[in-house]
């Protein structure tokens, strides 16, 4: 890809960002329509067009900022940015590598802890029964991040509604469901 | 008529309102689904923001699920679950080495032929035509088309409705009688998965798609994704607790509303379910 030879740093997130997700930082010429329509724009620390001026620059201070910021967990994956985008960058792509890498490296931001205790929560609970069992989720993500308390009303009212399962709903592989997840596994 | 169906896990619990109205429908129309056989959990937000080839290894299993027992059509009425299937499907067309991997990994054979279609696609090719013999009970009601994120987006990729301004559902509504608003909000995020760790979040997001869709005089909220509304309707609470207020507007799926029109009662369509009260039937 010609988009590679602007790049002199091999060890770059931006390098890495192009040759895993073959996303190019480079084309992003900050018309900032992705930070205008971000629905979560106002709660970031780096806003998306920030994080791919920062890309842009190569630096290993920058890199660093990125993968240490609460933005790339508050990113909710509504693809508004990539829609918008005159040069359809894939930002939402770039976003699930730069959360994996930020883990990876263990960099995550500590705001951004009971976004990830909810997403390990979710996965632990469709490990083991192959589909999502939202009240063990829940009590799972509740020991997990201490907020007991939390959506305490919320259980009985599901229930009577019939909307909340007391028993998990079972896939019967389930021993391929655990085998997908430890041949997937990134750790 | 037999077409293969992707409940995915949210219609068999929180939001069980909307596989009654899908299933009362398919009934209504003569369908016969055939659900994937021990489909599982497609994985949704989380296994896409932490795990990259976990996020495409479960959706290949159910889609291969689907191939091997001949359903070459799915609905999946989820529009999360529908984003996942559809993502899956074209990343692992672009690419056969990580076709080849993800199958490995899945032990099953993938070819990735199934045609997925939304619920809304479902309607226009199977419903729409044949929904004017059976209105005996038009929906006479004004409406704002709440579409979210994942049924138009990421659009080069869904190849389903505009990005900007979507209509599908809006028609759809039409058709039955309601009159939807102009509504700018359609396609803003609700907050999505953040509804458990980051309800404030949520409650901000939601709060400005039920703001506007009273101030246009809209008398319900029509959606056709579980993750909605369950933002919209059962962190209503929630929401007011946020904006100070009491928003009142009820949130309704679009299969509900289909339902109402043809003459289904709104208890068979899961209306009762719903945390805030709808009124209209």
């Amino acid at each position: 890809m010609s988009h590679s030879e602007h790049h002199q740093e091999r060890n770059s997130l931006a390098y890495a960002i192009e040759h895993k997700v073959e996303v190019y930082a480079q084309k992003c010429y900050q018309c900032g329509k992705c930070s205008a329509g971000c629905p979560v724009a106002d709660e970031m620390d780096l806003p998306p067009s920030m994080v791919m001026r920062l890309l842009q620059t190569e630096n290993a201070e920058n890199d660093d900022k990125i993968l240490r910021s609460h933005s790339i967990w508050l990113c909710v994956t509504c693809e508004m940015c990539l829609s918008r985008c005159p040069m359809e960058i894939d930002i939402p792509s770039m976003m699930d590598f730069l959360r994996q890498k930020s883990r990876s490296e263990k960099k995550v931001n500590s705001k951004a802890k009971n976004i990830i205790r909810f997403h390990k929560s979710f996965l632990n609970s469709i490990r083991f029964t192959g589909r999502l069992f939202e009240l063990g989720l829940i009590i799972d993500y509740k020991r997990q991040s201490l907020n007991m308390t939390q959506d305490i009303a919320l259980a009985p009212k599901m229930i009577s509604r019939g909307k909340l399962h007391l028993f998990p709903d079972m896939i019967k592989d389930k021993a391929l469901m655990a085998r997908i997840f430890k041949k997937t596994s990134n750790k | 008529m037999k077409v293969g169906i992707y409940p995915g896990c949210s219609l068999t619990g929180s939001s069980r309102d909307y596989n009654q109205s899908v299933f009362a429908l398919a009934e209504a129309f003569g369908f016969e689904f055939i659900q994937i056989p021990d489909w599982n959990c497609c994985g949704a937000t989380a296994a896409h923001n932490l795990n990259k080839d976990l996020s495409l290894a479960l959706p290949a299993r159910i889609l291969a699920l689907a191939e091997k027992n001949g359903l070459e059509e799915i609905i999946v009425p989820c529009a999360a679950c529908y984003s996942r299937l559809v993502v899956t499907q074209n990343e692992l067309r672009k690419d056969p080495e990580l076709k080849n991997r993800i199958s490995e990994v899945i032990e099953m054979d993938y070819r990735g032929t199934s045609r997925i279609l939304n619920v809304i696609e479902w309607i226009d090719k199977y419903i729409i035509g044949k929904l004017d013999d059976k209105i005996v009970n038009p929906f006479n009601h004004k409406v704002a088309c709440y579409y979210g994120c994942l049924l138009v987006r990421p659009n080069k990729i869904l190849n389903y409705d505009r990005a900007e301004d979507p209509q599908t559902m809006d028609v759809v509504m039409s058709k039955i009688g309601a009159t939807p608003v102009d509504y700018p909000y359609k396609t803003e995020c609700c907050g999505a998965g953040f509804s458990v760790s980051r309800t404030d979040i949520v409650s901000k997001l939601s709060g400005k798609i039920i703001e506007d869709a009273e101030h246009r005089g809209a008398e319900a909220i029509i959606v056709a994704c579980p993750m909605c509304h369950s933002n919209l309707d059962m962190r209503r609470s929630d929401i007011n607790k946020y904006w100070k207020t009491e928003f009142k507007i009820p949130v309704i799926f679009v299969t509900q509303a289909i339902g109402l029109a043809i003459g289904l009662s709104g208890e068979k369509v899961g209306l009762k379910r719903h945390f805030v009260e709808v009124k209209i039937s």
